[in-house]
């Protein structure tokens, strides 16, 4: 049925990042028990601390739904979407690559230090340059990590970890040091702001508010097609997929295992390299000491919650990205925004575990499939 | 397989969406709350500043209240206010690494929700404030620790470098080995100012001391400001190196430096309280002095020219002179030298001595 099924093995790790897809009712069985089970946690979690659990949420709907806060939601869950596909990138080749976050704020301080380089070129040229600029500075730093793997054995997940300390280093002694410009009066430091004709303008897609959704979400829409081509329809795709699910069959089948393990590191960090751009080029224009961090980690989950398909995580980013923006919210009602932070980690365990449930389920129907045809007479002849 | 393929597309998409469905129904009874209507509100403390009953909104940045330094700080200045002039306050506070539009919003939130006066605490919201203040005229702005101007906004600055002078001369003229330490929380310019002052302050009293700095965390990792034990483990490196006085400015992870004092019978100073009155009990008789930046007097004052409608725009520069900044003299333990301090003091409020802000 699947062309890479024979190859498959039913490990946990393998259901987990949603590489074996569930059929039939077991599909939808799934997501509802998801949100059944976190819609129930989170009500105890609310009742326990205090608040009622619908007018909360009701709350958090109300404000959700306003054209302001969709702008926002919007902007955040672009920046989650691109960091979530540069993990799941990873995910798919059985790489953990948990220095998306070093490597995207590397790439952003060095895209922002070029736009504020003040070098006289096109606007549209120079954007052109600072994406690619982040792209290959998020490449490079991830590819450390893969070179390691592969010809020195190093698991990437301590050194992608090492690496984000590092990088943490490296981009404030460069922040500080090297790219800095006081802004005068503050305590802030950023680099120069990226000129007027190099950034992106917003699209007014919402209406109803002046506030206006990133360009270059559309940045993130291409990636997440591309993800999908990149996978299902070449060849590389296939490899790494075959790779991912199970090595010894790549190696059998001709894969360079190391070369598989280079090339999706540095396609992962490219990637990463890329989610600091739209709030760069739409809406901070430099690099400070108050850029947003941390996405790289907040990627890890949605990647699981979308199941590492681009869909899948098109809706965790919007939730993740709804969710956070609605904490201001509870937070003016008197009820403590941390329970926003309870409920994503309940949303993403919810889902872990109630797809592993369903596969459980579905391993012990298969096998009791096999045992029955296994013990039933031959009643229809060798049809098969 | 290609069947396969589209119906595991459908089945992830539709995961999404019942999500999102059933973060919607679980609403649907109750969407009628009340929360604040944009504008509606508003109608209680319209353009007139803040008179008894007004609602006032402070926006903290990561941390909050209860942070044991900063925030607390301005927390203080809030409670005694809001005490005295019978105010409504509202507390929000950042969430770790979050984006501007976040920061924005909060205050947009306030200030839509008929909140007036409205303060941010910390520079990060120096362009919020910016871009808020201008879209609601009518809404008085204060930020602490940032210049951006504008027509509604009042800047409370602080020279911390001039009252980490003071402190800076006080380790000097306490230090028996000629060796001291400036701890800083987090390797950012506001920290790079207090160790400018100290050291300033220092060679001021003798000019070859041996100064060993520190910082303990870099941006935008803001844990250096409340983790006792790299606040310990740096101490404890200094002071093994010689140092007997250590100077920390270093928020929450200061109690790990006074530990560390303790431990081998050496000196600390505090910084923003008076951390002689404030700390463990157990580390007190450490501490022979502070830095205190009054961002509690900051607010308190902002809060009462609101109050008096008297409030100005623009910046207004909280130091030795203004008595926003100063050294305490909790314990005891500076009385000997309180004396040439003072001398100093006078001499940067006469402009005798300027004070390097890096």
């Amino acid at each position: 049925m699947n062309q890479t099924s024979p190859a498959t093995k039913d490990s946990f790790l393998n259901r987990l990042l949603g590489r074996i897809p569930l059929s039939g009712w077991l599909a939808l069985a799934a997501p509802v028990v998801a949100i059944l089970f976190a819609g129930i946690v989170t009500a105890i979690v609310l009742a326990v601390t205090g608040n009622p659990p619908l007018e909360t949420i009701g709350i958090m709907v109300e404000y959700g739904t306003q054209p302001r806060t969709m702008v926002l939601t919007l902007n955040l869950a672009t920046l989650y979407y691109i960091a979530a596909l540069a993990v799941a990138l990873g995910f798919r080749m059985n790489l953990f690559n948990i220095g998306v976050d070093g490597q995207y704020r590397l790439a952003a301080i060095m895209a922002a230090a070029l736009g504020g380089s003040g070098l006289n070129l096109p606007g549209w040229l120079m954007i052109i340059l600072i994406i690619v600029t982040a792209a290959v500075t998020g490449a490079v730093w991830a590819a450390i990590a893969g070179l390691l793997k592969a010809y020195r054995g190093v698991s990437e997940v301590v050194s992608t970890i090492m690496l984000n300390y590092i990088g943490t280093s490296v981009v404030a002694y460069l922040l500080v040091n090297v790219f800095g410009v006081a802004v005068a009066g503050s305590n802030n430091i950023g680099t120069a702001p990226i000129p007027e004709d190099a950034r992106v303008p917003g699209v007014a897609f919402i209406p109803g508010t002046e506030a206006k959704v990133f360009g270059l979400i559309f940045l993130a829409i291409a990636l997440g097609i591309g993800f999908h081509v990149l996978l299902n329809k070449t060849r590389f795709g296939f490899d790494l997929r075959t790779t991912g699910l199970n090595q010894e069959a790549a190696v059998a089948s001709g894969v360079n295992v190391k070369r598989m393990v280079v090339t999706a590191m540095v396609l992962s960090g490219g990637v990463a390299g890329l989610i600091g751009m739209p709030q760069l080029l739409g809406a901070s224009y430099s690099y400070s000491l108050d850029f947003p961090s941390g996405i790289g980690f907040t990627g890890i989950a949605i990647a699981l919650l979308g199941r590492n398909n681009p869909i899948g995580i098109a809706f965790g980013a919007i939730l993740w990205g709804f969710l956070d923006s609605s904490s201001n919210i509870l937070n003016l009602h008197d009820i403590s925004p941390e329970i926003v932070q309870i409920m994503q980690g309940i949303i993403v365990l919810s889902v872990v575990v109630a797809y592993e449930l369903a596969h459980r389920y579905r391993i012990s129907a298969e096998q009791r499939r096999v045992s029955r045809e296994l013990a039933a007479p031959v009643k229809e002849g060798a049809s098969a | 397989m290609l069947r396969n393929r589209v119906s595991k597309l459908a089945v992830t998409g539709v995961t999404g969406a019942l999500l999102m469905a059933a973060a919607a129904c679980g609403g649907g009874g109750t969407t009628a709350t009340e929360s604040p209507a944009p504008g509606g509100a508003a109608s209680s403390a319209p353009a007139e500043p803040a008179k008894s009953g007004a609602k006032v909104g402070l926006a903290y940045d990561i941390g909050g209240r209860g942070d044991q330094s900063f925030n607390d700080a301005a927390a203080a200045g809030l409670d005694k206010a809001v005490s005295e002039f019978g105010l409504e306050p509202k507390e929000l506070e950042a969430a770790n690494g979050e984006t501007e539009a976040q920061k924005e919003e909060r205050l947009r939130l306030l200030a839509s929700g008929g909140f007036n006066p409205i303060i941010a605490v910390g520079f990060a919201y120096s362009g919020p404030v910016g871009k808020v203040a201008k879209e609601f005229p009518d809404v008085k702005f204060a930020i602490v620790d940032d210049a951006v101007e504008g027509a509604n906004i009042s800047n409370l600055l602080f020279a911390e470098e001039q009252g980490s002078f003071l402190v800076g001369a006080a380790a000097a003229l306490k230090s028996k080995s000629g060796n001291i330490g400036f701890v800083g929380g987090v390797d950012v310019p506001l920290i790079h100012k207090f160790q400018a002052g100290f050291e300033a302050g220092a060679k001021a009293v003798k000019a070859d001391i041996k100064i060993q700095t520190k910082y303990l965390t870099q941006p935008p990792d803001f844990s250096g400001f409340g983790d006792p034990a790299k606040g310990k483990t740096a101490a404890e490196g200094m002071i093994d190196g010689g140092a007997d006085v250590v100077y920390q400015a270093a928020g929450g992870s200061g109690a790990g430096v006074f530990e560390a004092a303790k431990a081998s019978n050496t000196l600390a100073i505090g910084v923003d309280s008076d951390q002689a009155l404030t700390a463990d009990a157990a580390v007190k008789d450490v501490i022979i002095t502070s830095m205190l930046k009054k961002v509690d007097v900051a607010v308190y004052d902002f809060l009462k020219s609101v109050d008096g409608g008297t409030v100005k725009a623009g910046p207004t520069i909280y130091d030795l002179k203004a008595g926003g900044v100063d050294y305490s003299v909790t314990g005891g333990k500076v009385d000997d030298i309180k004396s040439k301090l003072d001398e100093y003091k006078q001499q940067i409020i006469d402009g005798k001595i300027t004070v390097p802000q890096k």
